[in-house]
C-alpha cells in the first residue's frame, strides 16, 4: 500500500512529537531516579507506583503556573525564546533514520540538516538571556555562546572525518555502510583511521557541552546564577526549556548513534532493527546523566581551555590523519 | 509525488509563506528601532531565503543558509549587540540634515531596488542545461574545486580583507585611548 506523502508527513510529525513529549516527560523521571541511585536516595516515589506518574503531575503543576512577566523587558522575544528553542530540536527528528524504513523524511544532506538546525538552540538562549534584562541571564547567555561556539568548531571536525570515511551526508546511508557486526562500525573503523574511538569520545564531550548539560551546564549554573537564561521564566515557559534540553539530548545521542554506533545494526549481525538503535540511544542517554550526578561542573575558563587547547588540535590531527591514510589506502 | 487534493495549492501556499517571511524579516531588520529585533528580523529574512533556495533545489545551499547567516552570522552580531549598552537611546528628533541623508538612502536604496529588479525580470538568463545533482557531497567537491573553484578563492579572499579590514579599526580604536 502507497501512503500519499502529505499523509505520511502528518503520520511522521504526530510520531516525532509524541516521541519527545513522552522522552522530555520519562527523561526527567529516569533522570531523577538516576540521581536518587548515585546519592543512595530514594527519589520520586509518591505519585503512582515509583513515582511513574510523577511526570504529568509535574506537567498539570507548571501549567497551571501563571506565566509572569517581569516589566522592562523586551516582551516578544521573552515569549518567543521557548518556541525557538522547541523548534530546531523538533526539527533534527524530521531526518534522524530509526531504522531502514522508519524515517521521516529521507534526504540527502540530513546530516547538514541536523547540523544546521542544531546551530539555532544557541540564539534561542541567548535571546532569553538578553529578553530577561536580568543580570545573571545575561551572563549566563554570554557564557552559552562563547561555550557553544567554541565546541560546534571540534564537533563539525570531527563529523567531517567520519563524512569522509562514509563518503556520503545521507544519515541512511551512513549507518547502511556500517552493516555486519560491531567491528564494521564507525567508532571501530581502525582501518580508515587508528584514532576513530577517539573521534567518538570527542564527538561525545562536545555533545555534552552543546546540550548545556553538566560539567558544562554554564547556562544554567543553579549554585552561581540562580538559573541562569532560565531565571525570569515560570511556569510551562520554564518547562518548555527543559523539553527542549532533553530533546536535544536525545537528538544528539541518536546522532551519536548514527555515525559511530552503526545506528539499527545489531552488534552481532542478528535481527536488526530499531530496537537495537533505541538500546544504543538509551545508554547514551543514560551515560550523559551518569556524567551529570558524577562529575562536578568545570570553571568556565577551564571549559574553554579544553575545547580550544585540546579538542580542536586533536580533531583537526585527526581529520588530517584520516584524509591522509584515506589518500594512501583508499578505495 | 502521488496524487492529492490542492497539491499544488499547497506547494504555492508554502512558497509564498517564504516569500512572505523573506520580506518581513527585511522589513523589521530595517525599520525597527530595537537592535537586537533587527537581528531577529535579519535571521528570520535568512530562513525565508533558504526557503527559496529550496524551492530552487539545492537544498544544500538552503541548509549552508541557515548554518551560517543565522547559526553563525547573527550569533556573532547578537553576541556584539551583548556587549553593548542594555537600553538604547531614544532616536534623536529629525533634523533638516538628518531628513536629507533620509532622502539620500531612499533614492539610493531605490535606484538599487530598481535596477535589480529589472535585470532580474528582463535579463537574458541563460537556463542551466542539465538539472545540476546538488546534494551528494561528490558533487559539491567536485563544482567547488573545478568548476567554481575561481569564485571559491575570491570569495575567500574577500574573506580575508574583511577580517584584516576588522583588525585595522581595532587597532586604530586601541589607539585612540
Amino acid at each position: 500500500m502507497i501512503i500519499p506523502e502529505p499523509f505520511r508527513l502528518l503520520t511522521s510529525l504526530l510520531a516525532v512529537a509524541g516521541f519527545i513529549g513522552a522522552n522530555a516527560a520519562y527523561l526527567v523521571w529516569v533522570e531523577r531516579k538516576a540521581a536518587a541511585w548515585f546519592q543512595r536516595r530514594a527519589g520520586p516515589t509518591e505519585v503512582g507506583w515509583g513515582g511513574l506518574l510523577q511526570p504529568l503531575a509535574d506537567a498539570i503543576k507548571l501549567m497551571s503556573k501563571q506565566i509572569i512577566v517581569p516589566p522592562g523587558t523586551d516582551r516578544l522575544l521573552f515569549c518567543l525564546a521557548p518556541v525557538l528553542i522547541m523548534v530546531p530540536a523538533a526539527m533534527c527528528f524530521a531526518v534522524l533514520p530509526f531504522s531502514a524504513a522508519l524515517v521521516p523524511r529521507d534526504i540527502n544532506v540530513s546530516l547538514l540538516m541536523v547540523f544546521a538546525f542544531g546551530s539555532l538552540n544557541v540564539i534561542a538562549v541567548m535571546l532569553a538571556g538578553w529578553s530577561s534584562r536580568n543580570k545573571y541571564a545575561i551572563i549566563s547567555a554570554a557564557r552559552v555562546v562563547s561555550q557553544n561556539v567554541a565546541y560546534e568548531i571540534p564537533m563539525l571536525l570531527v563529523v567531517i572525518t567520519v563524512l569522509m570515511v562514509s563518503r556520503t551526508m545521507n544519515l541512511t546511508e551512513i549507518v547502511a555502510k556500517q552493516a555486519g557486526g560491531f567491528w564494521h562500525w564507525n567508532v571501530f573503523n581502525l582501518a580508515a583511521n587508528p584514532l576513530m574511538p577517539v573521534t567518538f569520545v570527542i564527538f561525545f564531550i562536545c555533545m555534552l557541552a552543546e546540550t548545556n548539560r553538566a560539567p558544562f551546564d554554564m547556562a544554567e549554573a543553579e549554585s552561581e546564577l540562580v538559573a541562569g537564561v532560565f531565571t525570569e521564566y515560570a511556569g510551562m515557559g520554564f518547562g518548555v526549556f527543559f523539553m527542549a534540553e532533553y530533546a536535544n539530548i536525545v537528538a544528539g545521542c541518536a546522532m551519536a548513534t548514527i555515525l559511530f554506533l552503526g545506528g539499527w545494526h545489531s552488534p552481532i549481525g542478528l535481527w536488526p532493527g530499531v530496537w537495537w538503535f533505541l538500546l544504543k540511544m538509551y545508554f547514551l542517554i543514560f551515560t550523559v546523566i551518569w556524567v551529570r550526578w558524577t562529575f562536578p561542573r568545570t570553571q568556565f575558563y577551564g571549559l574553554l581551555n579544553l575545547s580550544w587547547k585540546i579538542l580542536i588540535p586533536l580533531s583537526l590531527f585527526t581529520l588530517v590523519l584520516t584524509s591522509g591514510l584515506l589518500k594512501i589506502f583508499g578505495r | 509525488m502521488s496524487a492529492f487534493p490542492a497539491a499544488d495549492r499547497l506547494v504555492a501556499g508554502i512558497f509564498l509563506l517564504f516569500v512572505a517571511t523573506t520580506v518581513a524579516g527585511s522589513v523589521l531588520a530595517v525599520f525597527t528601532t530595537r537592535i537586537i529585533r533587527s537581528v531577529c528580523g535579519l535571521a528570520l529574512a535568512s530562513i525565508g531565503l533558504a526557503g527559496l533556495y529550496y524551492f530552487l533545489h539545492s537544498p544544500f545551499l538552503a541548509l549552508m543558509e541557515i548554518l551560517i547567516y543565522i547559526g553563525a552570522v547573527c550569533v556573532t552580531i547578537i553576541f556584539a549587540v551583548m556587549l553593548a549598552e542594555p537600553d538604547e537611546p531614544r532616536p534623536d528628533k529629525p533634523t533638516g540634515r538628518s531628513i536629507l541623508w533620509w532622502l539620500g538612502a531612499i533614492v539610493v536604496s531605490g535606484a538599487i531596488f530598481w535596477s535589480v529588479a529589472r535585470l532580474g525580470l528582463m535579463g537574458n538568463w541563460p537556463t542551466p542545461a542539465i538539472d545540476r545533482k546538488d546534494g551528494s557531497v561528490h558533487d559539491i567537491g567536485v563544482a567547488l574545486l573545478t568548476t567554481y573553484s575561481l569564485a571559491f578563492e575570491v570569495i575567500s579572499l574577500v574573506l580575508m580583507v574583511a577580517i584584516l579590514g576588522a583588525v585595522a579599526i581595532a587597532r586604530s580604536g586601541r589607539h585612540h585611548e
